[in-house]
């Protein structure tokens, strides 16, 4: 959880911009009678939408798609870091079984008759 | 930081609008969030922000022109981007809208894909945390109270025996709902212990100060002394020195690993307010008193 007046004043993003942005479900915070709760990874992406949309004259319709896209990349990425930490291990256990394993025998070259 | 002209791309002449531009243009390209694996992208948005920030306020720009500010004065704070908690982002927001065609197959990659969706699907609520406050004494005693939740509804807390300030406790299965079979969140709540005039805590040991009259201090006595558990008799012995510290076994706050500490009572002699003649009277006649000092440790 973070202390929401201490964001709000560091961040420069009003109260009732939060509400409409959770409103818009861009935020997953959870509005309450007099105040909105918000974890630590609520705040980083409210700051993103508000970069979209100060800094880059993102419109809301762009906002939808652009945070749209963003969580596709982002599930897109857990999976392929999920692939890498299991192709890692598999890797790991194939060096593991190949060091346990006996040498097989020196063949001789044949000779030549 | 350099240039920030350069950094922008803009000459000393741009216009704010130019500016603007330059600095919109720059940033979709090296925003961290729009970058998520670019590890250098940060610092080069920073750099843009930074310059931007300059030459965008007509004040600063100024002053930097003049020469009055240099280019690090208006560099940003650290800030953590969404892409720093997105990457554990157990599916509160990241989807699997892209790929969810690939999790058909059986091959080892649609089983991860498969995998990866059923997790989003099944995700777990969201942790939720809360602070409550109690009372030194119920810290030490334990107890129950219920917490009206701010957005409705209630929660039985169940304080145990000798908690201390700051610590959390976790109610399982308390939190925020999850999805599918995902099941309910934990609840945390972080329990503030308020402080008592009286007793002062020290690890498991109590600590309290207790006045006693000289009568007391001279001849001992028994005295009611108050315990987070409830007063209790103590006999103070004849002859106590102000400052002397008795103890009171096992009546300190529960042990993690079975038991209590102790309550420590530190004696404070008190005399009659105000003065009484007779004890004026009888200890400036008193010729032992005289001759007794208790500052002979000192020299």
């Amino acid at each position: 959880m973070i202390d929401l007046d201490e964001f709000l004043s560091h961040s420069g993003i009003e109260l009732h911009s939060l509400e409409q942005w959770i409103d818009r479900e861009w935020l997953l915070g959870e509005r309450r009678s007099t105040t909105i709760v918000l974890t630590d990874m609520d705040a980083a992406r409210a700051r993103l939408i508000h970069d979209l949309k100060r800094d880059f004259g993102v419109n809301d319709e762009g906002v939808d798609i652009v945070l749209h896209l963003v969580d596709q990349l982002h599930g897109l990425r857990q999976v392929l870091a999920q692939m890498r930490t299991e192709t890692q291990a598999a890797r790991r256990r194939d060096i593991r079984r190949s060091r346990g394993r006996k040498p097989g025998p020196i063949l001789a070259p044949r000779r030549r008759s | 930081m350099s240039n920030p002209y350069e950094v922008l791309g803009v000459a000393a002449s741009a216009s704010g609008d130019d500016i603007q531009k330059a600095y919109r243009k720059l940033a979709k390209k090296l925003h961290p969030d729009l970058n998520p694996g670019d590890k250098s992208a940060e610092d080069k948005f920073k750099q843009v922000a930074g310059a931007y920030d300059l030459l965008s306020n007509p004040e600063k720009r100024r002053r930097y022109d003049t020469g009055e500010i240099d280019e690090t004065g208006a560099e940003r704070p650290q800030q953590q981007y969404y892409r720093d908690y997105a990457g554990s982002d157990p599916g509160h927001y990241s989807s699997n809208a892209g790929f969810a065609d690939f999790a058909a197959g059986d091959d080892p990659f649609a089983e991860l894909f498969r995998r990866s969706a059923q997790a989003r699907a099944n995700r777990r609520g969201q942790d939720l945390h809360y602070r409550l406050s109690v009372s030194f004494v119920e810290s030490i005693t334990g107890g129950s109270q219920r917490i009206t939740l701010p957005a409705g509804g209630t929660l039985d807390v169940t304080i145990p025996a000798g908690v201390v300030d700051g610590q959390s406790l976790r109610l399982k299965g308390k939190g925020a709902p999850g999805a599918g079979k995902g099941g309910p969140g934990d609840a945390y709540i972080e329990i503030e212990v308020r402080s008592d005039p009286r007793f002062l805590r020290n690890g498991d040991d109590i600590t309290i100060d207790v006045p006693i009259s000289l009568r007391e201090a001279v001849l001992g006595g028994k005295i009611r002394v108050p315990t987070p558990t409830g007063d209790v008799t103590m006999t103070v012995p004849a002859n106590s020195n102000s400052g002397s510290t008795l103890r009171l076994k096992g009546k300190g706050a529960p042990r993690l690993g079975g038991g209590r500490g102790d309550q420590f009572v530190k004696l404070r002699i008190v005399l009659p307010k105000p003065a009484d003649p007779e004890l004026i009277q009888f200890v400036s006649t008193w010729e032992a008193g005289k001759n007794f000092n208790p500052r002979e440790a000192l020299r």
